[in-house]
């Protein structure tokens, strides 16, 4: 490409890949097609997002031209299906609000103290054998969670156990079985952060004579703050998406949701529920779904946007 | 993390961690933090034991060849999940087949070839990142508007599942053949530009291979989280009573997590015992496919 290139090969940069460009001969064909090939496989990654948005939109403004935008956001009484229909998103809101706060009450104190576990105080040998333990919490299918949540947790602890005055669905025990699930994201992501943290400072707090704890607590965890704070908001992002183990527990009936022993339907829920009745293509019900999915995605793109930016922060810092 | 620390390895050894006097860890207040984090791991496997367990007790009773090769049936004593097992392998095949080439396509781009200072990559990289966070029933809104539109009227089919999966799926297998790539040392790719290879051919001959244990690894656990997701096959009308064996890319199909959700739904105990008797199944084929990923990792993977 460049003349210097062509002479003498690429200046002595050991950070940068050597990129063959510079040593460019003649023009090959057949690696141009190749190259556009795997530039075509890379932007179909935006075409998904582009097509998301699309696919969500289309629909979305043919159901905001019969609601209103203020009446679907702010209106309390959600019933789709009722003769006298209404659209008031708010009873959704709550629930998903519910089970997300309920799942990070569960997730956070375990995730990091998981994390402050496997990054301080465990031995090498240890965190081989925990970590990937703690892993197969995230790998097991949210369906198995739901039955687990309300076979398990719902019917067996809450009603019969502890004799909760509860009926056959709770946002808890979702909520609950949701946190356990979100335990090893917030666990893997808090424990990169510590990690990242250098050996030096933790050996300056040592030196001045803090124990462990001290250290952990006061020197390494507000060093590791950016990257904890971004595993707790992709922890959010997936509890506000997380579908099947509140179309199971949580139950589907859609109601402001004040106690949560209490059933109420998520945004998630809702959209699980909805597509099992035969919407036709087209009608008021069907561009339903579409709406609250616009919703339900742009509340879980502005989460993971605050949480790269809070992990690029600590990936910058050392 | 572990990159810095091999190479300081010697002098001090980063990943262990700092031991502190003998006395540290015997004030209340520090047993007492100990403690609560082994509480908070022991609650955390606890969970998951019990959730083992309760599936299998659940199950006990369902426990039979059946459960392969029986139809569902609305008798939970003769029902079985053979369209469902039939389904996922049908559905999973055709999602690996269109996602991983794509998958490694894209990851290679962005590790070997993209400007990383061009906007349009710096774009391409957040965009993965943003869409490995997208909730899955969302894509399975995706495929179901897509579908829409090209005026497909029965969307309960193994392509159409795939789609959404494969798009699902997309950005895990991404990172991970990036993560992939991104270990085969630098000196490899200068060797074999050094002898004349074309920058393809280096990618092509040298890194690619290097990299397949991690990317292989990678895969098959992307694979097996499209295995366990039920939310957008729900979207797309997996739901339905299939009492045959699905034998094309637009068969109508269900899959071993909609099985589970459909008879976890009903009111009779025994279809309830059939569904922990399948999540049983569903789980074994997930550690399966773990301990294979695992495998391939510890055997194969260079170490440099």
């Amino acid at each position: 490409m460049s003349t210097i290139a062509s002479t003498g090969g690429p200046a002595t940069r050991p950070d940068l890949p050597v990129t063959a460009s510079q040593f460019l001969g003649r023009r090959r064909y057949g690696e141009i097609a190749i190259r556009l090939f795997l530039r075509i496989a890379a932007a179909i990654t935006v075409i998904t997002t582009v097509g998301i948005l699309i696919a969500l939109a289309i629909p979305s403004i043919g159901f905001f031209a019969e609601v209103p935008v203020f009446e679907f956001l702010f209106g309390t009484r959600w019933a789709p299906r009722f003769a006298d229909a209404s659209f008031g998103v708010v009873p959704l809101v709550t629930a998903t609000a519910w089970t997300t706060v309920l799942a990070l009450l569960v997730a956070v104190p375990l995730g990091l103290g998981a994390a402050i576990f496997l990054a301080e105080y465990a031995r090498p040998r240890a965190r081989k054998v925990l970590k990937p333990i703690l892993e197969i919490l995230a790998g097991v299918p949210t369906v198995v969670y739901g039955y687990f949540a309300l076979q398990f947790v719902q019917t067996t602890v809450f009603r019969e156990w502890l004799q909760l005055p509860t009926g056959a669905f709770s946002v808890l025990a979702a909520g609950v079985v949701m946190g356990v699930m979100i335990v090893p994201t917030i666990a893997s992501i808090s424990e990169d952060a510590m990690s990242a943290v250098p050996q030096s400072m933790r050996q300056g707090s040592a030196a001045l004579g803090a124990n462990r704890m001290q250290t952990t607590l006061r020197v390494v965890f507000p060093a590791a703050l950016s990257g904890i704070v971004a595993a707790i908001v992709l922890g959010i992002s997936r509890a506000v998406g997380e579908t099947m183990i509140v179309a199971i527990a949580a139950g589907n009936q859609a109601r402001i949701v004040t106690n949560p022993l209490e059933q109420g339907q998520t945004m998630t829920g809702f959209i699980a529920n909805a597509a099992l009745g035969d919407s036709r293509v087209g009608s008021l019900e069907y561009d339903t779904l579409f709406a609250v999915g616009l919703l339900l995605f742009l509340i879980t793109l502005l989460i993971n946007f605050i949480s790269i930016r809070f992990v690029r922060r600590f990936r910058e810092i050392y | 993390m572990s990159t810095i620390g091999s190479t300081i390895a010697g002098t001090i050894r980063p990943e262990r961690p700092l031991a502190s006097g003998r006395n540290g860890e015997r004030r209340p207040l520090s047993l007492i933090f100990l403690m609560l984090l082994w509480l908070s791991l022991l609650i955390a496997f606890g969970v998951l034991v019990t959730l083992v367990i309760t599936i299998i007790i659940d199950g006990q009773g369902q426990f039979s060849w059946r459960l392969f090769t029986e139809f569902p049936a609305s008798d939970p004593d003769r029902a079985g999940a053979r369209p469902a097992i039939l389904g996922s392998a049908w559905v999973i095949g055709t999602t690996a087949v269109m996602t991983i080439p794509l998958g490694v396509a894209a990851a290679v781009h962005l590790e070997e070839f993209a400007d990383k200072k061009n906007w349009f990559n710096r774009m391409i990289e957040l965009n993965v990142q943003n869409l490995a966070a997208v909730p899955s029933i969302v894509y399975g809104l995706l495929a179901l508007a897509f579908l829409t539109m090209l005026g497909v009227r029965d969307k309960n089919i193994v392509i159409a599942g795939a789609l959404a999966l494969s798009l699902l799926i997309l950005p895990v297998i991404i990172i991970s053949t990036r993560e992939a790539l991104r270990a085969v040392p630098q000196e490899i790719r200068q060797g074999s530009l050094a002898l004349g290879a074309t920058q393809w051919q280096t990618t092509w001959r040298q890194t690619l291979p290097s990299a397949v244990p991690g990317i292989a690894t990678g895969s098959i656990l992307a694979l097996s989280r499209a295995l366990g997701e039920a939310a957008p096959l729900l979207v797309l009308g997996a739901l339905v009573f299939v009492s045959f064996d699905p034998n094309g890319l637009l068969s109508g199909y269900t899959t071993l997590p909609i099985q589970i959700f459909n008879w976890t739904g009903r009111p009779q105990e025994g279809f309830h015992q059939l569904a922990a008797a399948t999540s049983v199944v569903l789980l074994g084929l997930l550690v399966i496919m773990n301990g294979l990923a695992i495998t391939i990792r510890n055997r194969y993977q260079k170490r440099w």
